[in-house]
């Protein structure tokens, strides 16, 4: 939870100060992009947190983002499948990627770094064959199809009004039963701030929205995002409220004991890869139809490291075990966000990797002295209470 | 030989960890040319004693002496400097690297700034034909037998020329031949003049090796024994030989039905022998054995944890589907295991989840929702049980006491309500006062008809706890003892290897027949 707010604050702070030194950044067109742009990466963060919760990783997204897009035109026009047969083929082909890489890493005991890494040459590799290195595309053609990355279903007033709106009146109704049937566990300060939090997000929605202002209230919000709006938030009921979710976070913590627990760690572990490769799936459909020109040697490169990058800064330990859903969706906000910072601010691109990099480490550095701060204070504590 | 000047001489000496007194004023003599062997009990400060001589510990308090003079073996360089070493029961050996490399790690000759290979395997063949290894010192080290890299941790000493040359129980993972091997090596060593100073658990080995036994218990010198006063009564009536204190209560046993029956079950670690036992409802039996008999492994097989080569288990006259501890919780059994933070909690999560972790499954709701209130209520009901001492309910039970968290682990399954309770070691390293609470919750269980099945290595625990005891060694049940048949003695005889019949079940059959 803290550590969700330490990210919102940074991105905040980076969209602040971006759109103070360059109003461009606030204009309809490029916050629809970036929207878009956080969707798609979003996306395949999510599926990578599920991994590095097992304490595992996943070097095979980018080469399954360029396969999948690879793939996906030519079932379409090649091989005439209708839409919606060409897109189960797709996810299923994503599905069994991550079988394959969760029964390799359990039943053969092989390390997930090197059972990824062979998957991202090879499926790179089996992209460039079957396209025969061509560049792929969707052409003119499947414009209700390409609706689910260029549609723009909703104004971003909207948006906020509506979740803003629907979180309120949970908080509200959550912190009146909290009222009611006391429960020391319910950290009420926290639900206080996430209602002022929601509230005033609902309250500038409504505003934009009823007095049109302008250029706010033209924006609106890309189909990515609802997509990934709604996978974020099955996302998290699985993680949060479900037995699956709980052994997720219990074998990436200690395997050992989860095992002794009675809980089957093979399974989650297959479970979590195929997660992670099937939101990739979904995410490489969304990128190929979003770029529509697919060069199979480069389309999705480094993309993994992207996700992994969102999902560290979202609060995810390499360690395993920890991970908010919640986290990782914004991790890849701020992805983006410093992405575009740097082309509006003129600042040269060649500089992009330090920038992202250079933040990235500054976060978790910051994040880890800010955990031994509270292991002090903690001990401090103790020992006083030891004393006395 | 008395009058001789001793090779090696520790004099008083006494050392302190936190909480026990390991070594209190302890005496040792090692004469050129002869083997002395120790013997105790697990804990009697034995292998405490060999880590002071070798320079791995400082003494509190009192002096090593080498030919008569006083030493300071202050680090294991100084140690293998003055000719002492020692070699650990498990091998320090790089596997990656050949045996000569091993031979000479740390201190490789070096020509022109680089090693000087030719004479690591010039030297290294000397001393290999001293130990009489054969072959080439050129060969990986992980390509030898475990005998084999024994004998190169032997020939490393030598190379090293030790005159004192500690073991420790070197033959606990050897076979009978490479046992043969190297006791002859070792009476070689002897007859060159280098003093040999054997621990080992195997009596008759040391019967056979032995020029003089110094027994240690409780870390104090309990007794010597010379050439011809060695045999294998006399060292158990040394090793032992305490007051059992009245620490526990036992309550009288009334043979319920029969819970678990295990059937020639065979371990992937010693598939040459078969276990078979059974145990009754509202019977607390012990597993004793000596460290690395095998007690740990066969709780594991029975949970699932591991599965057996072969055999079979009931459980209620059901049979368990054999590697899998979820089906064995199905069942009613419950392990809590010998390493509480590795296998019993997940120290960074909160005590909550940590309670709640082995019965999700039973209580999710429809979807695998977790059932949160339920699992609250657990957690309330089960510290108000065991009496858990924690600020909340999501505590991370790394910051609890080790006796609360054997507590919180004990809690995790009695909330799933056994039939038959495994545990592995549940007091150790606890203190006294959380023992006693565990004590008397193995008591309230069996008289509610739960099967209680416990491995311990503190003496005084099994002989007080128990209804019956099952003695292992080697990784086998070397015999078992009604309560009338109770004695230290009696325990330490099977668990140093004497034969024995296993008693069945005290109601009288032992074979299938339950109900």
């Amino acid at each position: 939870m803290k550590k969700t707010l330490g990210i919102s604050g940074l991105l905040l702070f980076v969209c602040v100060l971006t759109s103070l030194l360059n109003p461009d950044f606030l204009s309809p067109y490029n916050l629809q992009n970036t929207l878009r742009w956080t969707a798609l990466f979003g996306i395949i963060s999510l599926g990578v947190s599920f991994v590095i919760m097992t304490g595992g990783i996943d070097l095979s997204i980018g080469s399954v983002v360029g396969l999948t897009g690879s793939i996906l035109p030519m079932l379409l026009i090649q091989h005439q499948f209708s839409t919606s047969t060409a897109l189960l083929m797709v996810i299923v082909l994503a599905l069994l990627i991550g079988l394959v890489h969760g029964l390799l890493i359990t039943k053969l005991k092989l390390q997930p770094f090197v059972v990824t890494l062979c998957g991202l040459l090879f499926y790179r590799g089996y992209a460039r064959y079957i396209t025969d290195d061509q560049v792929r595309g969707f052409g003119t053609g499947f414009e209700s199809l390409k609706q689910l990355t260029s549609g723009k279903p909703c104004a971003l007033a909207v948006v906020a009004l509506a979740i803003g709106g629907t979180l309120s009146i949970w908080l509200l109704m959550r912190l009146l039963w909290v009222r009611r049937n006391p429960d020391p566990e319910v950290d009420r300060r926290g639900l206080l701030l996430a209602l002022t939090g929601s509230g005033t997000l609902a309250l500038l929605g409504a505003i934009v929205w009823l007095g049109q202002i302008q250029p706010i209230s033209g924006i609106l919000v890309p189909m990515p995002f609802f997509i990934m709006m709604g996978l974020a938030v099955v996302a998290g009921i699985f993680l949060n409220h479900t037995i699956y979710g709980r052994y997720l976070l219990a074998v990436g913590r200690n395997e050992q004991a989860a095992r002794y627990s009675g809980i089957n760690t093979d399974r989650i572990v297959i479970m979590a890869y195929a997660i992670c490769s099937v939101l990739t799936g979904i995410g490489g459909i969304l990128f190929a139809l979003d770029i529509n020109s697919i060069q199979p040697s480069s389309h999705g490169n480094f993309y993994e490291l992207y996700a992994i990058a969102a999902a560290v800064l979202g609060g995810c330990s390499l360690r395993g075990g920890e991970g908010s859903i919640l986290g990782v969706v914004i991790g890849a906000a701020v992805m983006r966000v410093l992405y575009n910072s740097i082309n509006l601010l003129g600042i040269p691109t060649q500089l992009e990797f330090a920038i992202i990099g250079g933040v990235i480490l500054v976060g978790v550095v910051v994040d880890e002295l800010v955990k031994r701060l509270v292991a002090r204070s903690r001990a401090r504590r103790q020992l006083q209470q030891a004393q006395f | 030989m008395s009058n001789q000047v001793p090779l090696a001489e520790v004099r008083e000496v006494s050392k302190r960890f936190p909480g026990v007194l390991a070594l209190d004023q302890v005496q040792l003599k090692l004469f050129q040319g002869e083997v002395l062997a120790l013997v105790g009990e697990n804990g009697a400060g034995k292998s405490t004693l060999m880590r002071i001589l070798a320079g791995e510990e400082t003494p509190d308090s009192g002096q090593v002496f080498l030919d008569g003079k006083a030493v300071s073996v202050d680090s294991v360089n100084t140690a293998s400097r003055l000719g002492i070493a020692l070699i650990h029961q498990e091998l320090n050996l790089s596997d990656n690297l050949d045996i000569g490399a091993n031979i000479f790690l740390g201190r490789e000759p070096v020509r022109l700034g680089l090693i000087d290979r030719k004479r690591i395997y010039r030297e290294s063949r000397k001393v290999m034909r001293k130990v009489g290894l054969t072959g080439s010192p050129a060969e990986l080290v992980g390509s030898l037998s475990i005998g084999q890299q024994q004998l190169v941790e032997i020939a490393r000493a030598l190379s090293l020329r030790a005159r004192v040359l500690i073991m420790d129980e070197p033959t606990s993972s050897l076979s009978q031949r490479e046992t043969e091997r190297l006791l002859q090596v070792v009476r070689e060593l002897k007859a060159e003049g280098v003093g040999v100073l054997y621990i080992s658990h195997r009596l008759g080995e040391v019967k056979k090796l032995a020029d003089r036994v110094l027994v240690l218990r409780d870390g104090t010198n309990a007794g010597e024994l010379s050439r011809e006063e060695i045999d294998h009564d006399r060292m158990v009536k040394l090793m032992v030989g305490r007051d059992v204190s009245q620490f526990y209560r036992r309550i009288p046993y009334r043979p319920g039905r029969l819970l678990l029956e295990a059937h020639k079950l065979r371990s992937p670690t010693h598939p040459q022998y078969e276990i078979s036992f059974s145990i009754r409802a509202g019977e607390i039996v012990g597993v004793a054995g000596l460290i690395g008999s095998g007690r740990t492994e066969m709780l594991n097989l029975l949970f699932g944890i591991d599965r057996p080569l072969a055999g079979k288990i009931w459980i209620q006259g059901q049979p368990l589907r054999l590697g899998r501890p979820f089906d064995a919780i199905q069942a009613g059994l419950a392990l809590v295991p010998e390493d509480r933070k590795q296998q019993g909690l997940i120290l960074t999560m909160a005590l909550r989840r940590n309670l709640s972790l082995a019965g999700l499954r039973a209580n999710q709701l429809s979807g695998g929702l977790l059932n949160k209130s339920q699992e609250r209520q657990l957690a309330i009901e089960m510290i108000e049980r065991l009496q858990i001492k924690t600020p909340g309910l999501d505590e991370v039970v790394e910051y609890l006491s080790g006796g609360t968290q054997q507590k919180v682990v004990l809690a995790k399954w009695l909330s799933l309500e056994p039939k038959v309770l495994l545990m592995d070691e549940p007091t150790r390293g606890i203190d006294v006062g959380a023992k006693e609470e565990i004590y008397g919750l193995m008591e309230e269980l069996a008289r509610d008809g739960v099967a209680i099945l416990f491995s311990s290595s503190e003496m005084e625990e099994l002989l007080g706890m128990s209804h019956r005891l099952l003695v292992m060694h080697e990784g086998r049940i070397s015999g078992g003892l009604k309560s009338d048949e109770f004695s230290e003695e009696a325990v330490m005889q099977l668990a140093t290897g004497l034969e024995r019949d296993v008693p069945k079940s005290q109601s009288g059959s032992g074979t299938r027949g339950y109900q």
